[in-house]
């Protein structure tokens, strides 16, 4: 049995960390966005806590932190695009294109 | 003095019958507009003769009677004055007063009398005519104006009767305006008579300036008073002046020609006004100014010289119409001109005397021509008629005995007025006499020939009209007849009333009249015996011997007329020959055509004819205007119109190209330009941005590891 190293944590937050921004960049549902956003914030959430194991609690503070900004960027993120649906009826992102001349 | 002191009622009846007829008449039953108008004349009539038998009774020595009314122009208060020319204040002021004098008391008189005559033949004539109430109350209004004229107390007043007159004059004559030539013929008549007015006016308006008053009374006074020498240069102006109004308003040489073509108006309005009564306003108003035109023997003179020219002049056309009321019209022109010729030698007392006999018989033949035109169906061309005299027999001695009246045949009135005249004439003083006498007499002889004429083409010879109108053919009814029985009755003993001295009588209409007169007779007696002493005449010429010669002689004339006449027409038939045209067709082309003087005055007053394509007169001024507002007026308006347009034309382009273009549109252009560029990287998709993002990030990422 291979003990789980550093290693490890790592690459999975990295195959998390590329699924997360592959869904950001592909994905046209902002709410699929919101959510591989929620991916990658969680993927450094895992680095935070990996190396927490070796220099101690602060990485797991700060993944605290991060877990409760996740979850204001979410409350906002979503309020937003209910308030965008209510106006275009759509929730593609790339019909958001208000600001484009 | 019942009659005298109200003497304003003679003018009120006649007022209130026009009023009447305004107001009521077109509700009124034909009988009631006939009971009023023809009423109110005849009660003007009564009161006229009443107030005349009441002035010859209390006015000894023929004072005139003046009554004023109240003051109509100006005050009585003295606040309104002008400087005379003497630079004296007088008092602008004119009255609503009446003059009773010998002179007025005569035109009231037959005025009013002949007036009542034909107020009732009209109520036959016009039966079946539309309009009726108007007419009658045209007449009446006429009567009214014509009865102001005649007892007007001053110059102004006399002037409104005067218009008044005129306007009456263009209503009846375009009594049937629907007919074109009628409503010309009125048009023309009106602006003929403007020009004579124009004259009266200014002569009216000197008279005030000079004498400074409008008073009849004062201004002979004045003119009598020896302040003004004989041939006083303003007062001659004066006088020709007021001669142009008379020339209008009687139908003299240069502006007679209104007066053929007012035949267009009904018959009686023809006899009442343009023959028997308004035309000789002109002779009236130069009478009653005769001091003024004594005191200026160059004004005299051509008074006397344009009387005669008009009167053998009009006698020459007359000889040749074939219209009967036109014949008649030039005998009333030609007549007229026998009256001037007597005013202007000096022999007021005939000229007077001669409107007043020549007011019967004319008005007489005039409504004798009416009940002919009556009788023939409303035909007027003599060509056409003949052979009526047993089918309407009395007018046809009514107008035998006014067409011996007017030849000047013993003893009917004409002859007493005419030899008169040319007695008159021929004993005036200056070279001229004997050439004015000639006239006078050659006129005698065209008036005699061409009053048979008219009377053989008319009643004798072979009937000439068609087989219809002569089966109509019918005496007129009493209502006309009986009028022209009366005429006639005037026509043949108006003249008894001035029975010559040289005949055993007593001339009492001349010395009834003469006083008027009387200075201005001293004056001119004087004047010629001087003249006449120096030019070797004796007084032996002047003698009864004599006067009896010429009456004979003119007398003479008058039967060597009818005698032509009688030669020539008596068996007129269909193909008949006018012996002029056979003589001398030129001749008679002239005078068939009235010597051209109508297309003169076209070619060079009115301008209704081109000479050579150029109009002159009236329409020339107006063409002259036309091309200066076409070419003048115009062009400036266009000229300032196109100057705008360029302008406008610049502006546009160099707000267009400069303003818009350059200075608006060049910046935007400039910022659209530089904006193309920052555009291309903001394509707007949040995605894309994130792919930058990350591009950036895996660029940052492998700069720093294999640095």
């Amino acid at each position: 049995m291979v003990p789980i190293t550093t290693l490890h944590y790592l690459v999975v937050a990295a195959a998390l960390f590329v699924l997360g921004v592959i869904g950001v960049l592909t994905r046209r549902n902002v709410v699929i966005v919101l959510m591989s956003i929620e991916l990658i914030l969680n993927a450094v959430n895992l680095n935070l806590v990996a190396f927490s194991r070796l220099w101690g609690l602060h990485g797991q503070v700060f993944a605290i932190f991060v877990i409760t900004d996740a979850a204001a960027e979410a409350a906002v993120g979503l309020g937003i695009l209910i308030a965008f649906f209510r106006n275009k009826e759509t929730v593609n992102v790339d019909e958001v294109d208000l600001l484009k001349w | 003095m019942l009659f005298l002191d109200n003497i304003w009622v003679i003018l009120l009846l006649p007022a209130f019958g026009a009023t009447m007829m305004f107001f009521f008449g077109r509700k009124l039953q034909k009988r009631t507009v006939s009971a009023v108008c023809v009423g109110v004349i005849m009660l003007a009539f009564l009161w006229s003769c009443g107030a005349v038998w009441q002035y010859t009774q209390t006015h000894v020595g023929s004072q005139p009677f003046e009554k004023v009314i109240y003051t109509w122009l100006g005050s009585d208060s003295g606040h309104l004055t002008y400087l005379t020319h003497d630079g004296q204040p007088a008092e602008f002021k004119a009255q609503v007063g009446f003059l009773l004098d010998p002179l007025s008391s005569i035109w009231l008189l037959f005025v009013t009398g002949v007036g009542v005559l034909i107020h009732i033949y009209s109520t036959g004539y016009m039966a079946h005519e539309g309009g009726y109430y108007r007419f009658f109350g045209y007449l009446n209004l006429f009567m009214f104006s014509m009865l102001t004229l005649i007892l007007a107390n001053n110059y102004a007043l006399l002037f409104v009767g005067w218009e008044g007159v005129g306007l009456c004059s263009y209503l009846l004559i375009g009594f049937y305006f629907h007919r074109k030539s009628a409503s010309d013929a009125a048009n023309k008549a009106f602006i003929v008579n403007r020009i004579g007015d124009a004259g009266f006016l200014l002569g009216m308006f000197t008279i005030a300036w000079y004498l400074g008053s409008f008073r009849f009374v004062e201004v002979n006074a004045l003119a009598h008073s020896g302040r003004y020498a004989i041939g006083d240069p303003i007062l001659t102006a004066v006088a020709l002046l007021l001669f142009v109004g008379a020339c209008g308003k009687s139908a003299q040489l240069p502006l007679y020609v209104w007066l053929p073509d007012a035949m267009e108006g009904p018959t009686p309005v023809s006899a009442l006004i343009h023959a028997a009564t308004m035309v000789t306003a002109g002779v009236y108003m130069v009478a009653r100014s005769n001091a003024i035109f004594v005191l200026a023997p160059t004004a005299m003179k051509t008074v006397a010289i344009i009387g005669a020219l008009t009167a053998i002049f009009a006698a020459s056309i007359g000889l040749v119409q074939n219209d009967i009321k036109r014949v008649l019209a030039y005998s009333t022109v030609s007549q007229l001109g026998y009256m001037f010729l007597a005013l202007g030698v000096g022999a007021f007392a005939a000229g007077v005397f001669h409107v007043f006999t020549h007011a019967f018989f004319k008005a007489l033949l005039f409504l004798g021509a009416g009940s002919v035109i009556h009788a023939m169906s409303g035909e007027q061309d003599m060509r056409n008629m003949g052979d009526l005299h047993h089918r309407t027999p009395v007018t046809h001695m009514t107008m035998f005995i006014a067409t011996l009246a007017i030849a000047g045949i013993f003893p009917f009135a004409g002859f007493f007025s005419k030899d008169a005249i040319l007695w008159e004439t021929w004993t005036s003083e200056g070279s001229a006499s004997g050439v004015l006498w000639g006239i006078g007499f050659a006129t005698a002889l065209m008036t005699a020939f061409y009053m048979f004429r008219l009377m053989y083409l008319t009643f004798h010879g072979r009937p000439r009209m068609s087989h219809e109108v002569e089966h109509h053919i019918h005496e007129s009814p009493k209502s006309m007849t009986m009028p022209l029985v009366v005429l006639a009755f005037f026509s043949i003993f108006a003249g008894w009333m001035s029975w010559p001295h040289s005949l055993g009588g007593s001339d009492r209409f001349m010395k009834f009249v003469e006083p008027v007169f009387a200075r201005e007779a001293q004056v001119l007696t004087e004047e010629g015996r001087a003249a006449q002493v120096a030019a070797g005449v004796h007084e032996e010429e002047k003698s009864t011997g004599t006067e009896r010669l010429f009456m004979v002689l003119s007398v003479g004339a008058a039967f060597l007329g009818w005698g032509l006449a009688w030669r020539f027409y008596r068996h007129a038939d269909r193909d008949y020959k006018e012996p002029i045209a056979e003589a001398t067709p030129p001749l008679y082309q002239v005078l068939y055509h009235k010597w051209y003087v109508d297309e003169l005055y076209d070619y060079l007053f009115t301008g209704r004819r081109k000479l050579d394509g150029v109009r002159l007169g009236v329409m020339g001024l107006g063409d002259a205007s036309t091309w200066f507002d076409v070419h003048v007026v115009d062009g400036a308006v266009n000229g300032a119109g196109w100057t705008t347009r360029v302008l406008g034309t610049l502006s546009k382009w160099w707000d267009q190209v400069i303003i818009d273009g350059v200075c608006v549109n060049g910046p935007a252009i400039l910022a659209r330009l530089l904006s193309y560029p920052a555009r291309m990287v903001e394509w707007g998709l949040v995605q894309w941005y994130a792919l930058v993002m990350v591009a950036g990030l895996l660029g940052f990422v492998f700069y720093y590891a294999y640095r």
